[in-house]
């Protein structure tokens, strides 16, 4: 069985929450092994994550190199290829990030590439077998792949339940020396923040999201209408900015905001798992949608098969009245 | 600048609805309408954008058959300068590292500046243009949503979490993957395909290429065996009854979550 | 015995005889306005063709009904009758002027008199005191002269400049009669000739004859400078508005095609669909550019207008009037070529549209306007500038034949409803050659999940009626109207083509249907296609031959107002059917609100108008709800799925749920049939 990386995600010293969901997705692959983390950055931040990362991972190495400071994919892949033996299993985190290293990390590691994975089955041979979605989440897809050369695999945020395992006590051994000159064709300059709106949807326990149900422009004001009579702020998926309807800063989702609310009311949101990666937190989630084989329902804790063009101005109504 | 996009036809997102067939391992085909991937569309119009600006030309090119060239010849409708299909029953079965492989070939049997990808097609894998550009060696960016062409590199903007723009400055030739919305692609309407119904699309297949053994379905190493839907599990609870009785409930329960100040 | 006042001609005017100083002012003033209108002319012939001279007599009896008869002019009624009073008047005066012209070229011409002359008093009277109320009605503008910021300024110093010249030529005129006859000529009582004749009664003779010859150089002098100057602005219409009425447009309801004298056939061939520049419009387009009196009528009507959106139909004529005084001067080359989306046009006011017609059924002008926004969407629709909300539709319609990107298949399934299923058995037709209606359902009937009760209750009507119909079923596709209308022709030829063969196949007799877009389309841009109804109208023949029966409503306080349908309304005059219908249910109140028939308000647009995103300060259908609410009404009756989404939205958006209800004519027919 090859060894198995976790590429592990981290920020201002702090590993990311798929770091536990790697390793819970590496026990799925070889129940036998501890995955060996693997952090690339720069200086005491890198250190950090690091030492934090002793209490999972039985093996912890550190790629450290000042080019590595930001997490340019250009870069770290070159680092990575250099560093990780050849026919190893990568588990990395299906991000932006993660999607943007990924694909050619396989190619320069001459092992196979499968994203995106929600559920992992086991090996039988060179066989890992897996499961994927297609077509925007409507359909799943049983996925063999041949890791005889070794994998690149991209796991899904939320889809691998973190262990409850003893602490490992692990040790961090530095790699950075295996790194080697890098250069790339690709050079990060800034960071630009979308601008802040009037509402910070982040700061509010009680969310009323819409999604591309509201149907037009005019009707965000029934949602509006809503949110005032909880005390909550309206946000909204991603086809609703695209449409222009709210601004960015609204948006809940894996290219918007993540937002951890007690209570989150999905109105006329499909439910795909890019926006759904937006919430953190286990709220209590309430879908109104009319389709009763929306995604949402899946995961929302009750459901409402109705037209939110509808339903939204009675739910108001009726709360104004009590 | 000479510009390659890849496209691909996909089903279309909006125009189908996707249900398992009858022997419940595959979506059922019968009914589908095809159309170019989305994201490709956008990528086109972008690389039509940036000729229109400074000069050159663009080429589309899909992997596939008989079937997919009207994609190209969408996409010449709407300006671009040359579509190519790579095409050959080698090829069939090939998974997205084996998709890669034969446009490379393709790629270096000419010289563009520039190579686009939409960031992704319906099976949401987001991995033929990093794979392209890591077999060229030449630098890559996902999800770009802006491109300011300068001499002999582009700055452009990656969408990252939170709404971010991460700004890079990539070197060319390069590879980029197209995110949705970069720009308000042209209309292409059926008199526009009847009028490149008969330009030239010229084949290449897998002897024009010097395509390796990764493509096609014997160099597959990921394979699709199935579709399924799975069971629904638990799921939410669905309120039933009269509106009155379904708002009632949800207040109540909204309330008890802490939901009413 | 009293002296004459020699003749003009005779008389000496600063050294130079009369007669040859008329000859030379009567030349030159001639020529110049030759010359003026030969310039004007450049642009029409190098526009595209037109077909207008067909049908001449139904032509000339539209010229007399619409220019002759001002038939349209009386619906604002001051402005109206003054024109009425005024034009007249001009009408009158012609064998007057022309006599008067004649007058300083030759000795033995003679001025009118008689009966004549008496008449031609009074018009100039008329006419003069109509310029004094028009120039007031210039300072106290009625607000649909107002201009706003963006398309420039107000022309009320060169329109006020215009009326009082007119005024002097009348003055002249009359001063020129007064002083002629001082004394011994009785003159028109009251006439403003009679009026000056007794102010110079008492003034001597040599006085009297300086006057007469000063007005009549005045009077040639103003006529032809008026003459050569009225083309340059709105006064033009004045000379053109005799060709624009007698070419305007015969055939209501369809849309001109792409090219006149292109059959659909060889259009593959025309390099450029649409209008992209001043040129592509045809001769008589651009006659009706020189032919607009800026009235703003067709604005003040225009519901695009009325919610804020960048439209204004009088000023897409003034723009492009201006665009071709500017590109094809009188003095100086012209230089055309300049695209006019994103020159004198925005895309948003094209797509702005909603093809009501509202424009054109008010013009007095009979100015087309709805050929030219399809004209301009083609060109649109050619260069691929189609707004991203507009391509998805059209999209789906390519593949699927209706712009929600249903599956063909279950385009039939609004008959499985569970309860309709049992009592109405709607037949699929397949070829078999055995019925005899077909009901055209069209798209939002059959897949709006709201509006197949529409489609429901029609089918009930038909059927408990006695009429043996069906339905194409997945054969049908959308029937293209307003794909057509949004410029996109080459998709809409497809739609047609399929569906004229599905419906050929089929081997009906008649088709009816409840979409009056299908209803329109069916009857004027389909062609060898069975004869269609609305079945507003076979409803209204039923209800008249009793086959119908209607119960008494069971609450007799609500009020109802109809609001008819542009499609079904002003497009194919189709009023009085479904009012006919309301009025058989016993115990039904019914009112009219203010806009209505010809005037009625559009909900917000059909078909594809209802994907467009457009810049509004409000709806159309909140509008024309509370046009309704202003009435009495509490229900507002529609007769097309259309205007049914559009009232149900403002509805809601105005919140006025439980103050007002909307209901489709077929869904109350179908409540109240025994």
């Amino acid at each position: 069985m090859a060894r198995i990386f976790a590429y592990i995600v981290h920020k201002g010293g702090l590993a990311d929450d798929s770091a536990a969901e790697l390793a819970a997705a590496a026990g799925k692959i070889d129940g036998a092994q501890s995955p060996t983390a693997v952090v690339t950055g720069w200086g005491a931040e890198c250190d950090a994550v690091c030492e934090s990362l002793r209490a999972s991972f039985r093996e912890v190495w550190k790629v450290a190199n000042e080019s590595l400071a930001y997490p340019n994919a250009e870069f770290v892949r070159k680092a990575l290829v250099n560093v990780l033996p050849s026919g190893c299993i990568v588990l990395v985190p299906h991000s932006h990030f993660g999607t943007d290293l990924s694909p050619g990390l396989s190619i320069k590691m001459n092992a196979a590439y499968v994203p995106d994975v929600l559920d992992i089955e086991g090996v039988t041979g060179v066989a890992l077998k897996l499961v994927r979605q297609e077509f925007g989440g409507q359909v799943s897809a049983h996925v063999h792949c041949d890791i005889s050369s070794g994998a690149v695999i991209t796991i899904r945020p939320g889809a691998f339940k973190p262990l409850e395992s003893a602490p490992a006590d692990g040790v961090v051994i530095d790699k950075s020396a295996s790194v080697g000159a890098l250069t790339a064709g690709r050079r990060y300059l800034e960071t630009i923040a979308p601008e802040m709106g009037a509402v910070d949807i982040t700061k509010y326990p009680v969310l009323v999201s819409i999604g591309r149900g509201i149907q037009e422009q005019e009707n965000v004001a029934i949602a509006q209408d809503l949110a005032d009579a909880l005390g909550a702020a309206v946000s909204c998926s991603r086809p609703v900015v695209d449409a222009k309807w709210m601004e960015k800063s609204r948006q809940v989702g894996s290219s918007g905001q993540t937002v951890k609310p007690k209570v989150y009311l999905a109105c006329g949101i499909s439910g795909s798992f890019q926006h759904l990666a937006g919430i953190k937190g286990s709220p209590f989630i309430v879908a109104i949608n009319k389709n009763r084989n929306a995604p949402i329902f899946r995961v929302a804790d009750v459901g409402i098969a109705a037209d939110i063009l509808e339903f939204l101005p009675e739910l108001t109504a009726r709360i104004r009245e009590k | 600048m000479e510009i390659l996009v890849c496209a691909r036809r996909v089903p279309d997102t909006s125009e189908n609805e996707i249900e398992m067939n009858s022997a419940g391992n595959d979506i059922e085909r019968d009914d589908l309408v095809y159309s170019v991937n989305e994201p490709d569309n956008y990528a086109v119009e972008e690389a039509l954008e940036i000729v229109e600006r400074t000069g050159g030309t663009v080429t589309v090119v899909t992997v596939g058959g008989d079937d997919d060239e009207e994609i190209l010849r969408r996409e010449m409708a709407m300006g671009a300068q040359h579509g190519v299909l790579l095409s050959d029953d080698a090829f069939s079965g090939s998974d997205g590292r084996g998709i890669a492989t034969i446009l490379a070939g393709f790629v270096k049997k000419g010289h563009y500046d520039l190579i686009l990808t939409g960031v992704q097609a319906e099976d949401g894998a987001a991995q033929v243009g990093g794979m392209l550009a890591a077999m060229l060696d030449y630098p890559f960016a996902s999800l770009v949503n802006a491109i300011e062409v300068q001499h002999g590199t582009l700055k452009i903007s990656r969408e990252i979490e939170g709404g971010n723009k991460e700004i890079n400055e990539i070197d060319l030739p390069c590879v980029l993957s197209i995110q949705t919305g970069i720009n308000e692609p042209r209309y292409v309407g059926m008199r526009g395909i009847r009028q490149v119904a008969s330009l030239p699309v010229p084949t290449f297949g897998a002897a024009d290429l010097s395509v390796n053994g990764d493509a096609g379905a014997a160099g597959a190493k990921v394979k699709v065996m199935d579709y399924f839907v799975p069971p629904l599990g638990k799921g939410a609870e669905m309120l039933e009854g009269s509106s009155e009785a379904i708002v009632d409930s949800l207040i109540e329960m909204l309330r008890a979550k802490g939901g009413l100040n | 015995m009293v002296e004459a006042i020699e003749s003009p001609s005779q008389a000496t005017y600063w050294f130079i005889q009369g007669r040859v100083l008329f000859w030379i002012i009567n030349l030159l003033g001639s020529a110049c306005f030759a010359y003026i209108v030969a310039k004007r002319t450049v642009p029409l012939i190098r526009g595209q063709r037109d077909i207008r001279f067909d049908r001449p007599f139904i032509r000339l009896g539209r010229l007399l009904q619409y220019w002759f008869g001002q038939w349209r002019h009386p619906r604002y009624l001051t402005a109206g009758v003054l024109h009425i009073l005024f034009f007249a008047g001009f009408i009158v005066l012609v064998i007057h002027t022309v006599a008067l012209l004649a007058l300083g070229t030759s000795a033995h011409a003679t001025a009118t008199g008689g009966l004549y002359g008496a008449i031609s008093d009074y018009a100039a009277t008329v006419v003069f005191f109509c310029m004094m109320v028009a120039i007031v009605r210039r300072i106290l503008k009625p607000a649909r002269y107002a201009v706003p910021a963006r398309y420039g300024k107000a022309h009320t110093a060169d329109a006020i400049f215009l009326l009082a010249l007119i005024a002097v030529l009348m003055a002249a005129d009359s001063l020129f009669e007064a002083s002629r006859a001082a004394g011994h000529e009785p003159l028109a009582v009251m006439s403003l000739p009679w009026m000056l004749q007794g102010a110079l009664a008492a003034a001597p003779l040599a006085v009297l004859a300086n006057l007469c010859l000063g007005a009549y150089l005045v009077h040639e002098l103003t006529f032809f400078f008026l003459l050569c100057y009225r083309p340059f602005g709105i006064q033009f219409h004045v000379e053109t508005s005799l060709f624009t009425v007698f070419f305007a447009k015969l055939d209501r309801g369809t849309v001109k095609p792409v090219r006149w004298g292109v059959p659909d056939e060889q259009l593959d061939q025309v390099k450029s669909f649409g209008v992209k520049t001043f040129e592509d419009f045809t001769w008589k387009h651009m006659l009706d550019f020189y032919s607009c009196a800026d009235c703003g009528r067709c604005s003040d009507q225009c519901p695009a207008n009325a919610v804020g959106r960048p439209l204004s139909p009088r000023f897409l004529t003034i723009k492009a009037r201006d665009y071709c005084f500017q590109h094809f001067p009188v003095w100086g080359k012209a230089n055309n070529g300049h695209p006019l989306i994103g020159g004198i046009y925005s895309e948003d006011e094209i797509w702005s549209c909603t093809t009501c017609g509202a424009c054109e059924a008010e013009c007095p002008l009979l100015v087309e306007y709805i050929d030219k926004i399809v004209d301009l969407r083609r060109g649109m629709v050619d260069d691929g500038k189609v707004p991203q909300s507009l391509q998805k539709p059209l999209k789906a319609l390519e593949s699927r034949g209706n712009p929600f990107g249903k599956m063909e298949k279950k385009r039939a399934d609004w008959l499985k409803a569970k309860d309709f299923q049992a009592t109405c058995d709607v037949k699929i037709l397949n070829g078999g050659h055995n019925t005899d209606t077909l009901y055209f359902v069209d798209s939002i009937t059959s897949y709006d999940d709201r509006i197949q009760a529409i489609g429901r209750a029609t089918a009930q009507i038909l059927n408990r009626s006695g009429e043996d119909f069906g339905i194409l079923g997945a054969a049908e596709k959308d029937s293209g109207h307003d794909v057509r209308r949004f410029g996109e022709e080459t998709l809409f030829m497809a739609l047609r083509e399929h569906n004229t063969e599905a419906i050929k196949a089929s081997g009906v007799q008649r088709i009816v249907t409840s979409d009056p877009h299908a209803y329109n389309a069916l009857k004027h841009d389909y062609k060898d296609v069975p004869p269609v109804e609305h079945i507003s109208q076979v409803m209204a023949r039923k209800v008249h031959a009793g086959d119908i029966k209607l119960s008494p409503l069971a609450d007799g306080n609500d009020v109802y107002a109809y609001h008819d349908p542009c499609y079904l309304g002003r497009h194919n005059g189709v009023y009085d059917a479904p009012r006919d219908v309301l009025d058989a249910i016993p115990g039904l109140k019914r009112v009219e609100m203010r806009r209505s028939r010809d005037r009625s308000f559009c909900c917000g647009g059909g078909g594809l108008a209802l994907f467009y995103e457009p810049k509004e300060d409000q709806r159309m259908g909140v509008k024309r709800i509370q046009m309704a609410a202003e009435a009495g009404a509490n229900v507002i009756v529609t007769a097309c799925p259309f205007c049914m989404v559009n009232m149900e939205d403002a509805i809601k958006v105005a919140g006025m749920e439980g103050k007002m209800t909307a209901i489709d004519l077929t869904e109350l027919v179908e409540k109240q049939m025994r």
